[in-house]
């Protein structure tokens, strides 16, 4: 018996403690690639502000979906909406993080940033027309290296995703034929190769198959130490998936305040620039004043002091020079 | 029926509760048809129902969307596993109710009990990490060496085994559905009144002959409706089969070809479908399977009735 009292007042303690914060909570949906950094950033800025953020990492199109219909503060979603989707459903974006996308091998001798692969051959490769390692293509790039005469296996995502969106984007910058077969979306209908679910289905696929190749989120690549290979980007010059050649990217590329930031962070024309990124972005119902101006305090207060955590799990920051364009924007907006 | 005076009042609350909760399962399911077909009204208007049900297009980019390859492979894989799964299920159950020991008994049961309350996503994590690589690596090998060399199966086994396919997909189902079959089984084998097995033993006949010609004839409906419930169950499966069929929207001619069920398709795709149409031909493919559902339950009742008419004649 003593013990069931206690528990219920526990239980009440509970309940009342959260009532009292029920009023400070910002509500969020959206794009699950995101989730780990928001969900961390938003537990620092609760211990130093009081303020909860509740993130559901539902998906984009489902972050879409809510904030359009206004049942939360803000949507997130790793597909950028063009300006005139954005004035349909009165909504404002911004970029928030970065996200690269890294192609992995698995070749017997072969380590990673050791393999340079330019974007044709990335193209042709996934459209099944460069079928083995030994191709002149690769071989011409690669003298040094040692490449075996075996069929390629590609593998891609089975799952719908942002990664095949920025992915097959790329693919379609960079390749006219790619572009008329394929096209760009979360999930394609690939012309070869196999599909594994998720980063780690992929990555599982590609370890267990000799001679293979994947394509897997940046952090995801790091964490696991995969095989990354080295890539030629749009100024010619071969760069290693890295902090610096994602931030060279997002500093190079054109994001444009007048167009709410629309833009794939593809084929980036910087020297240093890693030629796969996207940004993932917040959206906002235009008319929300009071809620907007709270959400864009957090994410002010996470531009100034979240770098350090974003990089710890493996997330790009925004450069400073975005920082400062999409700070501007809020302005413009009069919610900052 | 008679409600004594006294007890009206509770009896009446009882019997209105019950009514409730019964009534609410029915709302549910006209609320669950009503949402699928307002959701799934643009991609219905766009495709037509035979139009939707005969294409083979699965192409987000384009915004074109059929059911035919889905449905083909839901059907492919749920009656591969019933193929694995009912001769297992069926010798586990004989096992255990005419041949094994008592003490082997309870162990038996208690191991078929806990495989059903492995939650399916295991299964599927299992499957990719741990048997898509055996697969991969002998027993796919192995089976394309043998049986592959063979006229007409051959063309089964064609194709590089990658272990994320068709058959992987298959196994990991069967071994889900084994628990259900089996333990309904055993249970209807152990209802066979033993008066007429002994009398079957005590006319000389051997165990093999009790089994086949008492045993199986008594409970076959009890059977049949242990396979009914493990093919519901394996239509709808979606998460151990979710990671290792490769979600590929083609006919597969090959067991060793990916392949996509319905259920795999939503669980890979909804929550990035981005397009309007997408969404709605999502929607339109659950109901696709709720229909296919009711369908193949509805028929399954219909030969158990059947059976059970014949049966109490």
């Amino acid at each position: 018996m003593k013990r069931i009292l206690t528990i219920a007042l526990l239980l009440t303690g509970l309940l009342s403690s959260n009532q009292a914060q029920a009023e400070e909570m910002l509500n969020g949906a959206g794009a699950t690639f995101p989730y780990p950094v928001y969900s961390a950033w938003a537990n620092e800025y609760n211990k130093i502000t009081g303020i909860k953020l509740n993130y559901q990492s539902i998906g984009s199109g489902g972050g879409i979906k809510q904030i359009t219909e206004r049942t939360v503060d803000f949507g997130a979603s790793d597909k950028p909406l063009k300006p005139e989707e954005l004035a349909k459903a009165n909504l404002i974006q911004f970029p928030a993080v970065i996200g690269g996308v890294v192609p992995v091998v698995n070749i017997a001798g072969i380590k990673a940033g050791e393999l340079k692969l330019d974007s044709d051959t990335m193209c042709k490769i996934y459209m099944g027309e460069v079928k083995t390692w030994s191709d002149p293509k690769i071989k011409g790039m690669n003298p040094k290296l040692n490449l075996p005469d075996n069929a390629i296996t590609v593998v891609h995502r089975s799952d719908g995703s942002g990664t095949t969106a920025i992915f097959t984007d790329y693919l379609s910058d960079v390749c006219p034929a790619w572009k008329e077969k394929v096209g760009a979306g979360t999930s394609v209908s690939w012309p070869a190769g196999i599909g594994g679910k998720g980063n780690e289905g992929v990555a599982n696929y590609v370890q267990q198959q000799a001679n293979s190749i994947g394509y897997v989120e940046f952090a995801y690549a790091k964490q696991n130490n995969l095989t990354h290979t080295v890539l030629k980007n749009h100024a010619g010059t071969f760069v290693e998936p890295s902090f610096a050649s994602f931030e060279d990217a997002a500093a190079t590329a054109n994001f444009d305040p007048k167009k709410d930031f629309y833009l794939w962070l593809n084929d980036a024309p910087g020297k240093k620039s890693w030629p796969i990124a996207g940004a993932t972005f917040i959206l906002l119902g235009k008319e929300k004043k009071d809620s907007n101006i709270k959400v864009v305090k957090f994410f002010d207060w996470a531009f100034k002091n979240g770098d350090a955590k974003a990089k710890e799990l493996v997330y790009v920051p925004l450069p400073k020079s975005l920082k400062a364009k999409v700070q501007a924007y809020w302005k413009a907006n009069g919610i900052q | 029926m008679a409600i004594a005076p006294k007890k009206n009042i509770p009896e009446l609350l009882f019997y209105s509760l019950t009514a409730v909760a019964s009534f609410t399962v029915i709302i549910f399911i006209i609320g669950i048809i009503a949402v699928l077909l307002k959701e799934s009204s643009l991609a219905i208007g766009k495709f037509g129902v035979v139009g939707f049900l005969t294409s083979t297009a699965w192409n987000p980019v384009t915004g074109m969307f059929g059911a035919a390859t889905t449905i083909y492979g839901t059907f492919l894989t749920t009656g591969l596993a019933l193929l694995f799964a009912i001769p297992t299920a069926i010798g586990i159950a004989i096992f255990v109710t005419e041949i094994a020991p008592n003490y082997l008994k309870a162990p038996i049961g208690i191991a078929i009990e806990l495989l059903a309350a492995i939650p399916s996503i295991i299964y599927g994590m299992w499957g990719l990490f741990t048997l898509a690589p055996i697969m991969s690596k002998y027993i796919e090998p192995a089976l394309q060496n043998s049986i592959g060399k063979l006229p007409l199966v051959g063309i089964l086994f064609e194709g590089t085994p990658m272990g994320i396919d068709l058959l992987t997909a298959s196994v990991i189902l069967a071994i889900m559905i084994i628990p259900f079959t089996a333990s309904i089984a055993r249970d209807s084998f152990n209802l066979t009144p033993s008066v007429v097995k002994e009398s079957a033993y005590a006319i000389g006949a051997t165990k093999w002959e009790v089994v086949k010609n008492v045993v199986l004839p008594y409970s076959k409906l009890g059977v049949f409706g242990g396979v009914a419930l493990s093919l519901g169950r394996a239509l709808g499966e979606t998460m151990a089969v979710a990671f290792v069929l490769g979600n590929s929207h083609k006919i597969a001619t090959s067991l060793f070809d990916a392949a996509s069920t319905i259920t795999v398709s939503l669980a890979n795709e909804f929550t990035e479908a981005d397009s309007d149409i997408y969404l709605s031909s999502l929607y339109y493919l659950a109901l696709v399977l709720f229909v296919m559902s009711f369908i193949i339950l509805a028929i399954a009742k219909f030969f158990l009735l059947k059976a059970e008419k014949k049966y109490s004649r």
